[in-house]
């Protein structure tokens, strides 16, 4: 593979870059230099659902800011802080760019995900809901698109409702008119692709279908910007939550892209510096969007971070990254029958994402990672911050496997291979 | 891996004792680790300051039954005096198996919910001793 650090100087110009040719696991790998540097004993990583590895495009972008350019921005009339506003800026016009935002002032930097969905809850949920009010959820929702609702609904009177789950672990959408039929639904929030069952959710159908019963829609999106291609104009909600981590780029910065008019007309969240105009004694004005829901310093490393992530994605090609996820999920469904008492949650491979969660017949789930530790090998295990859905499912855990466009067909051999062996540890 | 899933480990999982319930008992306790939902609930039937029957149920990894079994075991009969006494360390030298901090919280969780259960003592065992 080209080298793909790309940095300040050149993360500017390679946006436009054709992707690789041709999509090689095998070559993309020995840019993750976690998973290509030789150990002592092999690393088999199958947990990028939780988080991504990082290329070093993004290590050396970050590395580069602090080394040489680290200030402070929007501050600093000086060259460095006037290079590092620009880098910062520079990562909310390519995110913008690279789900298809109107502009960049419809992003909003967080700290991730939930604090996206938290923003919404607070700065619009707040404005916007009243007692009597109803919001519609899903049971495959991350407690992040929970718990923010469950505060919210408590404090003000709300009703949750909830979109029911198929047989084989999608969402029945039919019955969301019902749902919405009285009038009270004002928000429909719903994870794009869930982070247990690896489905993707028809976010479009579901957004067009709450808007017609005039509800405001968010989407969490922090599966599926990772490993897909993501319109925010084509699927029309009005609010989208990212996290750069599970992006190939760095922890503790998350994307809000919301509508601009609706940014506009929101309140505040958090209130200090940045995110104000004038400041009085008693009384402030805001400011302009986006700074306007960016109070205080900043994760600006991370931002270039970012920045260097999505010129990485874009090399790629989120098609590729998409059709390579699939294919080894459609793998490791394919391999994974062969395990006596192997149960995989959610629906068939062209349904699904890069996630694979599954239970072993008298083996706990936390047995089963610890077993595949001792071989290696990454996965997670537990309820994967869904818990309503493993007690949908009637189990209290599960285990995980997820990959990324460095993951391996091998990976998946070695993954079926140690599960044989924690079954026969067990079955004794 | 063997170390881990030692021959008394896998047998006091498969086949637990102390397992169930106890009808009207004097004390009973439910807690779980939200880490990993393991799931501890124990009975306790009182004999003065005996602890006359204990029986415990839920579900878990086989760390976390097996510790509920071995302790269950070895508490029942005893004086609550002496079960008092009882720390992560005992804990640990029942299981015998070296841990990470994770799964330590898997193997202490049975010790936790006996003693917030008797004691109403609903702490870690030996988190003060991690305190730096």
């Amino acid at each position: 593979m080209t080298d793909t650090r790309t940095g300040l100087a050149g993360a500017a110009e390679s946006s436009s870059a054709a992707p690789v040719a041709a999509f090689d696991p095998a070559v993309i790998r020995a840019d993750f230099p976690l998973i290509s540097t030789p150990r002592e004993k092999r690393l088999i990583y199958l947990d990028s659902a939780a988080t991504s590895q990082k290329p070093l495009a993004v290590l050396d972008a970050m590395d580069r800011y602090y080394r040489n350019y680290n200030a402070n921005i929007h501050r600093g009339v000086y060259r460095i802080a006037e290079e590092a506003t620009a880098a910062y800026e520079d990562a909310r016009r390519r995110f913008a760019k690279f789900v298809n935002a109107a502009s960049p002032r419809e992003v909003i930097f967080t700290r991730n995900s939930t604090e996206a969905i938290n923003l919404v809850a607070y700065a619009w949920g707040r404005w916007q809901l009243k007692a009597g009010d109803a919001i519609v959820l899903t049971p495959m929702e991350h407690h992040s698109n929970l718990v923010p609702w469950h505060i919210l609904a408590a404090e003000r009177g709300i009703e949750l409702r909830f979109i029911p789950l198929t047989g084989d672990g999608q969402l029945d959408v039919t019955a969301l008119p019902g749902l919405m039929a009285d009038g009270k639904v004002k928000l429909v929030s719903f994870v794009h692709v869930s982070n247990v069952l690896g489905t993707v959710n028809p976010a479009a159908e579901i957004t067009r279908v709450a808007k017609e019963h005039g509800a405001t829609v968010l989407v969490d999106a922090s599966q599926s910007a990772a490993h897909m291609k993501l319109d925010v104009r084509a699927i029309g909600a009005d609010f989208v939550a990212c996290t750069a981590h599970k992006m190939l780029g760095p922890t503790g910065i998350g994307m809000l892209w919301g509508r601009r008019e609706l940014l506009e007309a929101m309140p505040p969240f958090l209130g200090g510096g940045e995110m104000i105009r004038e400041v009085h004694l008693t009384s402030s004005k805001w400011n302009e969007l986006p700074w306007k829901f960016e109070a205080g310093t900043m994760a600006i490393a991370e931002a270039v971070g970012l920045g260097a992530a999505i010129a990485y994605l874009e090399k790629l090609g989120m098609d590729a990254v998409f059709a390579h996820d699939r294919d080894l999920s459609a793998y490791a469904l394919e391999r994974m029958t062969e395990i006596p008492g192997l149960r995989v949650l959610g629906p068939a491979a062209d349904k699904r994402g890069g996630v694979v969660a599954f239970t072993l017949e008298n083996v706990h789930p936390h047995d089963v990672a610890t077993v595949l530790d001792s071989d290696g090998i990454c996965v997670r295990a537990g309820h994967h911050c869904a818990m309503p859905l493993h007690d949908q499912l009637g189990i209290p855990a599960s285990a995980r496997a997820s990959f990324h466009c460095y993951s391996l067909r091998e990976e998946v051999d070695a993954l079926v291979e140690s599960l044989h062996r924690a079954r026969k540890i067990f079955a004794r | 891996m063997d170390e881990l899933y030692r021959e008394h480990i896998l047998d006091h999982y498969q086949h637990p004792r102390c397992k169930g319930t106890i009808t009207d008992p004097d004390l009973s306790f439910e807690d779980a680790n939200p880490l990993c939902g393991d799931r501890i609930r124990m009975d306790f039937r009182l004999d003065g300051d005996t602890l006359a029957e204990v029986r415990f149920s839920g579900h878990g990894c086989s760390i976390s039954q097996a510790a509920a079994s071995m302790l269950c075991e070895f508490v029942e009969g005893r004086k609550l005096e002496d079960i008092k006494k009882l720390g992560r360390e005992d804990m640990l030298e029942m299981l015998g198996i070296e841990l990470g901090p994770v799964r330590l919280k898997c193997a202490l969780l049975a010790l936790k919910t006996l003693k917030a259960g008797i004691y109403g003592v609903n702490q870690w065992p030996g988190e003060d001793e991690d305190e730096a």
